[in-house]
């Protein structure tokens, strides 16, 4: 059990990085602390797994240092790291029994067998496998494969953090809720600090306390998940939570308004000090927009989609198109739609980045 | 829905089953019937019955005990093979390099000894052995061994195995090399994060994970060093005496050496059935635990 940080880190799988484009993590700074529940998201490529692997040893950074509670262990082997990893795919030990599978960890590091067998009935008890215990391993399915991957990962009872590889990938939909929450389940009983990579949001959402939001090698918000949604820091996190994600338009914003493309839409703040040069946008999510034949700026429908529990309507203003909540009653015919915003659910973006107003 | 059953589709296999009938079936016949007659000259033939069978499964028979005596060999030979061609094949695969050229050089090396003919690779270990002009005779003499393969029991065998080893060890290499590919990085990183040693990932996950292709390396590998014939037969000659002589060379002295149609074509089907029956046998055997796994 450990607080985790990391101080200066950057990583590239190339030698002599020179470009920002050659690093597969950027440099950054942040901590997770002792008995958090975290998930890592971000799309394919974006660096998630090779910071997961960092942290527990299987990769060496190019620079900068991983520390477990003060004490540095950036070039320390992984298996003197006292750090627990799921991976995507089950791995078992093919000849071995389940009993065996979850014990091989504690063997390696030569615990009494009497506390070897005390620690895997506790943990098989924790993760239904009693009854397998003694079935040898490749027999089972691939969700209680997996299980017993979860479980050797669990079974040290001094691990500084578990580490999960998008590891719910080859698990049936029905399960992964199952195993989900038991991950949960687990998290609270065990006060352990789990670190849990993905790229589907609805995992990370109900999984984590705080959710990392990883884009192009770099965290761009770590925050809980309300915050998330609620005020995204970068427009990508707009985009990638949220689904659909967050409206982002091109803007010009002066004082409390802001033209996008020749139509006002009036601001929660007031921004003056806008330095100038840089790209501005402003984001709001669909949620936020109300869609009406009364009041707001006129747009056409273009599209509505179902989605059965909810419909969202894609719609035109100007040259911008926005996904907005389609109240029931809402016709694709309705040419004379409006829409209108909430002032105080509108983010502004300058080059990608959130920048807070004036009251 | 009721589909119409016309048969007449069988008539489309005919071919092939004309060419199986043509290539194997019929010298296979032709071999039964010359095992159940004695042959003289001049192409006379008496029936046998199963007279050169009995006769070829009594040890103390001359037939029997010369057959018994070179199977025994070919047994002692295939076992010794197996016992060096398959740990040796798996360290050399383990060891080879990951990725890059020194990989391509060393797939063509292991893999040239592969593509040399049968009585080449005899004739090259003929030379190389001989203890006047051989390169590793001379040596080994040169060092104070007394090595002539030409009178020692002991020399015979040794030019034997080490020259099928370096025939065929690059098979298994590159088979458990193929295996090894195989097997998903994440296995490795797991037994790393598990703590475990060299040898349990050895024994743990590289051995269970190479496990069907080495099933095939040993069968082939049994089968070729069983049914071994051209390489002793060009280096040894089946000597001396009689103490490299395989089944295979033995079954030429009698059918070509001695003209006995008869007792060479029962050694033949025994042997083939042998061949069969230990190749069943194996595959049973390395195949069952798996199944059972799977089953349970």
């Amino acid at each position: 059990m450990a607080r985790i940080d990391l101080v200066d880190l950057a990583h590239a799988y190339r030698p002599n990085p020179t470009t920002d484009a050659d690093y597969a993590l950027r440099p950054m700074n942040t901590s997770w602390r002792q008995g958090g529940a975290y998930a890592l998201l971000g799309p394919s490529g974006c660096g998630k797994t090779t910071l997961l692997n960092i942290i527990s040893g299987l990769v060496v950074p190019s620079r900068g240092h991983v520390l477990f509670d003060g004490v540095d262990v950036t070039r320390l082997a992984t298996e003197k790291r006292n750090i627990a990893q799921v991976f995507q795919f089950p791995v078992i030990y093919d000849t071995m029994t389940v009993r065996e599978n979850l014990a091989f960890p504690l063997r390696n590091r030569g615990m009494p067998a009497a506390a070897v067998a005390a620690r895997v009935g506790e943990i098989a008890e924790l993760l239904d496998l009693n009854v397998d215990l003694d079935r040898r391993a490749r027999a089972l399915t691939p969700d209680a494969k997996q299980k017993i991957s979860l479980g050797r990962g669990l079974v040290r009872s001094d691990v500084a953090a578990i580490l999960f590889d998008e590891p719910l990938t080859v698990i049936d939909p029905a399960l992964k809720w199952e195993l989900r929450s038991k991950l949960k389940a687990l998290h609270r009983a065990l006060d352990l600090t789990m670190i849990y990579v993905t790229h589907d949001q609805t995992e990370a959402l109900t999984f984590a306390d705080t959710v990392v939001v990883m884009h192009d090698g770099a965290i761009v918000q770590m925050g809980r998940p309300n915050e998330l949604f609620e005020r995204p820091e970068h427009t990508f996190v707009g985009h990638f939570i949220g689904s659909p994600g967050m409206n982002v338009l091109p803007a010009k914003v002066e004082g409390r308004t802001a033209d996008v493309g020749g139509v006002p839409i009036a601001l929660g703040r007031s921004y003056s000090a806008i330095p100038p040069g840089r790209k501005i946008e402003i984001g709001i999510r669909p949620e936020y927009v109300r869609l009406s034949s009364g009041e707001g700026v006129p747009v056409r429908v273009e599209r509505i989609d179902d989605l059965g529990r909810i419909r969202f309507a894609k719609v035109r203003l100007g040259d911008a198109r926005l996904s907005v909540v389609a109240p029931p009653g809402v016709r694709l015919e309705d040419d004379r739609s409006r829409v209108s915003f909430d002032p105080a659910q509108i983010h502004v973006y300058a080059d990608s980045r959130r920048i807070e107003g004036d009251a | 829905m009721d589909k119409p059953i016309n048969n007449a589709a069988w008539f489309l296999i005919l071919p092939a089953f004309a060419i199986v009938l043509f290539n194997a079936v019929i010298p296979m016949m032709t071999v039964v019937n010359y095992s159940v007659q004695d042959s003289f000259g001049n192409n006379q033939f008496f029936w046998n019955g199963l007279g050169w069978f009995q006769e070829l499964l009594d040890p103390s028979s001359e037939l029997g005990g010369r057959f018994f005596a070179s199977l025994g060999r070919s047994a002692l030979f295939s076992a010794i093979v197996l016992a060096v061609q398959v740990p040796l094949g798996i360290a050399v695969a383990l060891s080879m390099p990951r990725s890059g050229i020194a990989l391509a050089l060393c797939l063509v090396f292991i893999a040239m000894p592969l593509l040399i003919p049968w009585n080449v690779v005899g004739t090259m270990w003929q030379l190389y052995s001989r203890s006047d002009i051989g390169l590793l005779g001379w040596t080994v003499n040169a060092i104070g061994i007394p090595f002539n393969y030409t009178n020692s029991v002991l020399a015979a065998w040794t030019v034997l195995v080490l020259m099928d080893t370096w025939h065929w060890t690059g098979l298994i290499a590159l088979l458990c090399y193929a295996g090894l590919k195989s097997i998903p990085d994440a296995y490795y990183q797991a037994a790393r994060i598990d703590g475990a040693s060299r040898w349990a990932v050895f024994t743990r996950i590289e051995l269970p994970k190479l496990r069907s292709v080495l099933l095939i390396g040993v069968l082939l590998r049994f089968m070729d060093s069983f049914m071994i014939y051209t390489e002793p037969f060009v280096v040894t000659g089946g000597g001396p005496g009689s103490v490299t002589t395989f089944l295979s060379i033995d079954l030429v002295k009698i059918a070509l050496g001695q003209f006995d149609l008869g007792k060479a074509g029962a050694m033949s089907i025994v042997y083939t059935l042998i061949i069969l029956a230990v190749c069943w046998v194996f595959y049973t055997v390395m195949v069952t635990p798996e199944n059972k796994g799977a089953r349970e």
